[in-house]
């Protein structure tokens, strides 16, 4: 069995009730993604609460809650695979006071599949996901352009949400756009091609899905990093260290830094768990290594190769705040960066972002949900890259010191846009 | 203006990137927690998990104990399996008796038939607390129910147990954070992104060792809800009922009260791969009694602090 099958990791996008859920669904049944005993559950589930023969959001909105409010509340990972591709799907909500689930949901994806109403244009929400999606890194946009039919599927209406997705998606570096008519309810061009759409040429959301180079992996090496989760001591006294690589693929021989002591030492020896002893471990590999030289090297370092990383205190950062206090000057929180936790303080805010404009205002606080500006301090030195060059050693979670809740998202450096 | 891509290239197999993926968060657990534990049925998604858990410690012993949830209605099979299992690891054993929780009037006793699947939820969460555990790896996977596809890979549970899907904490990244204040604790689930066609071809390509009910056998079964339970000590013929004998196999497992077996002929994992890839009915809807009491039946049972 082939077990090299190409993965894209997607997730929706967009505001409360342009049909995000329905799409999925829709995706879901159409491509017979579904067990007949899950379909049965779908469609008992939408008798018994009146809302017709088949609510196709009933397919991923699992939680009662949910399907009480018929809304999404919590992002709900799917797995599909077509011939072509395997899908790791997840489905975010659309309210602004879940914007932190679409988050969770949207910094493991490689493409936003956004769904917006024909009939309202792009709302505000929408620009927010979007202004997140870029941030976090997504590379590539499949937009439904979706209820078509409540606007007699009118080849204006649809240029016009194509114009304003485009002006947008422009302005945050999006590479790759599709925008696709379509109907989620009756499913119209989703999977299957719609014969209300004569003056549509393009792919359907799916074939879109398929065939988008999203997923596809730059060859750019940024240096291979691997920061150590754990050490394990090995028999006779020696002792590796473990961790994932990231960044570029580690090979035996290679000189590397330990950081941020910065002690320059060799791969002598890689482990990897599926073949053992090797010469090489891609990206995306937990493996073991022996140094060349006796450190003590301990969780929390990190092995890097050329180009390398920063060693600093101090870093600048864009972070998505989602606290229900206000972040401000002088905020002190736990920081979490690779496998390293250590007190953090704000010591400036630089701005706070306009998600509608994307200006970036003069501000003295965050609020929930703001994405902003700001400038950190550590007590112990971390081993940063810019986000844009690494997403492992350029990303940090801010944590709350009393209910150790995970109150922001952040990114080292400053996106293009902003 | 175009956005730099941040994912490097990688040449690794989907199996090898789940695998890595599942002993990166075992990994990251044991360092952050005080006293995790891992939970261990004996079942297929278990057996996989602890074979990660070995692998990720390796040649260390295994940082932490496993625990059983004990429901006292076993299939011989599979307590024969974990006690060989834990043997062969040398693993501390840690069992949490539901039979020991009706004695001592915590629960219920529901009767010498009586499901005792939701009373698992009591047994596990005194152990939690008897021994301190701050974290508890399961095998759950997000492919099984659709409550389980909302859950976190790190989930967290209040001082009662309660999981609050309503309030779950934002997970970005690869950035597991454990903390927990005292009396609190999680639950980690590396094998979060596997379906259950990823493990069968994982337990192929690294021959993990399973109990024999998961192959083809032939047993004594009556038809029940849609469903052929086996005819034992915990499950007797009701008036009407016809016992018959069929060559079935398990696709899950768990209380031998409320799981049934399905017909097959597998008696190899190649044979089982073959089958779960052509698969009509989930794995869960086949087999589990205990997930058709109503439409949330497992979100119910996870608010409760369930699995």
């Amino acid at each position: 069995m082939d077990l090299t099958t190409d993965i894209l990791r997607l997730a929706t996008v967009g505001s409360v009730d342009d049909g995000k859920s329905t799409l999925i669904g829709r995706l879901l049944v159409d491509t017979r993604q579904l067990f007949d005993d899950q379909l049965d559950a779908v469609v008992n589930a939408s008798e018994r609460r009146g809302v017709g023969d088949l609510d196709l959001s009933f397919v991923t909105d699992g939680l009662r809650a949910e399907r009480e409010q018929g809304i999404t509340i919590d992002v709900a990972y799917r797995y599909a695979s077509t011939p072509r591709r395997k899908f790791i799907i997840a489905d975010c909500p659309g309210h602004v006071q879940y914007t932190r689930n679409m988050a969770t949901g949207a910094s493991t994806a490689d493409l936003a599949l956004v769904v917006v109403d024909v009939a309202h244009g792009l709302k505000e929400q929408t620009r927010r996901h979007l202004c997140i999606a870029a941030l976090l890194g997504v590379r590539g946009l499949v937009v439904a352009v979706n209820k078509m039919d409540a606007v007699h599927w009118s080849p204006a209406a649809f240029q016009s949400v194509v114009d304003e997705v485009e002006t947008v998606a422009g302005e945050l570096g999006f590479d790759a756009i599709t925008c696709v008519p379509t109907s989620a309810l009756l499913g119209d061009n989703v999977v299957d091609a719609s014969d209300h759409t004569p003056w549509y040429a393009g792919p359907t959301v799916l074939e879109a899905l398929e065939t988008s180079d999203a997923g596809a992996w730059s060859n750019a090496s940024n240096g291979a990093r691997l920061p150590i989760q754990w050490v394990l001591r090995q028999p006779g006294g020696g002792r590796t260290y473990a961790g994932m690589v990231n960044g570029d693929a580690l090979h035996e021989g290679d000189l590397v830094t330990l950081l941020p002591a910065g002690i320059e030492t060799t791969i002598s020896a890689l482990n990897t768990l599926h073949n053992g002893p090797g010469a090489d471990a891609p990206v995306g590999l937990s493996i073991d290594v022996a140094l060349g030289d006796e450190t003590d090297a301990g969780r929390g370092d990190l092995l890097a190769g050329a180009p390398l990383p920063r060693v600093t205190r101090e870093i600048a950062a864009t972070v998505c705040w989602f606290g229900e206090r206000p972040l401000t000057t002088g905020s002190r929180l736990r920081l979490k960066h690779t496998t390293r936790v250590t007190p953090a303080r704000i010591v400036g805010l630089d701005g706070v972002v306009d998600v509608a404009t994307l200006s970036v205002d003069e501000g003295d606080e965050l609020r929930t949900n703001d994405i902003g500006l700001v400038q950190l301090q550590t007590a112990d030195p971390l081993v940063v890259d810019d986000y844009r060059d690494n997403r492992v050693t350029g990303s940090f979670v801010l944590i709350d010191e009393v209910t150790n809740a995970t109150v922001a998202a952040g990114m080292v450096g400053r996106a293009t846009f902003l | 203006m175009t956005l730099t891509s941040t994912r490097p290239q990688t040449t690794a197999d989907h199996l090898s990137l789940l695998e890595s993926h599942a002993v990166y968060i075992l990994r990251e657990v044991a360092a952050e927690c005080e006293r995790p534990v891992l939970l261990f049925s004996g079942g297929k998604d278990s057996a996989v998990l602890l074979h990660l858990a070995v692998k990720a410690f390796a040649p260390g012993r295994l940082p932490f104990p496993v625990m059983h949830v004990d429901t006292g209605q076993n299939f011989p099979e599979v307590l024969a399996f974990r006690d060989q299992t834990v043997a062969r690891l040398n693993a501390r054993l840690v069992i949490a008796s539901v039979q020991e929780a009706i004695d001592r009037g915590r629960v219920a006793d529901p009767g010498p038939h009586g499901a005792r699947n939701r009373l698992q939820t009591v047994a596990l969460l005194d152990a939690i607390v008897e021994h301190g555990f701050d974290a508890a790896f399961g095998g759950a996977r997000r492919d099984e129910d659709k409550a389980r596809a909302k859950e976190r890979i790190l989930s967290f549970r209040d001082a009662f147990g309660q999981w609050d899907p309503r309030q779950q904490r934002p997970e970005l990244w690869q950035l597991y954070q454990g903390r927990v204040n005292a009396g609190e604790h999680l639950r980690a689930f590396p094998l979060s992104d596997w379906t259950e066609l990823d493990i069968w071809q994982y337990i192929e390509r690294e021959n993990v060792a399973l109990p024999p009910i998961y192959f083809a056998h032939e047993r004594d079964v009556v038809r029940r809800d849609a469903m052929w339970l086996a005819v034992n000590e915990f499950i007797e013929p009701r008036p009407g009922e016809r016992v018959e004998r069929r060559l079935v196999r398990y696709r899950t497992v768990g209380d031998a009260t409320c799981t049934g077996a399905v017909e097959s002929d597998a008696v190899t994992v190649e044979a089982i791969v073959r089958e779960v890839a052509t698969a009509n009915v989930s794995e869960r809807g086949a087999t589990r009694a205990d997930d058709r009491f109503s439409e949330t039946a497992m979100e119910d049972r996870k608010r409760e602090g369930y699995f």
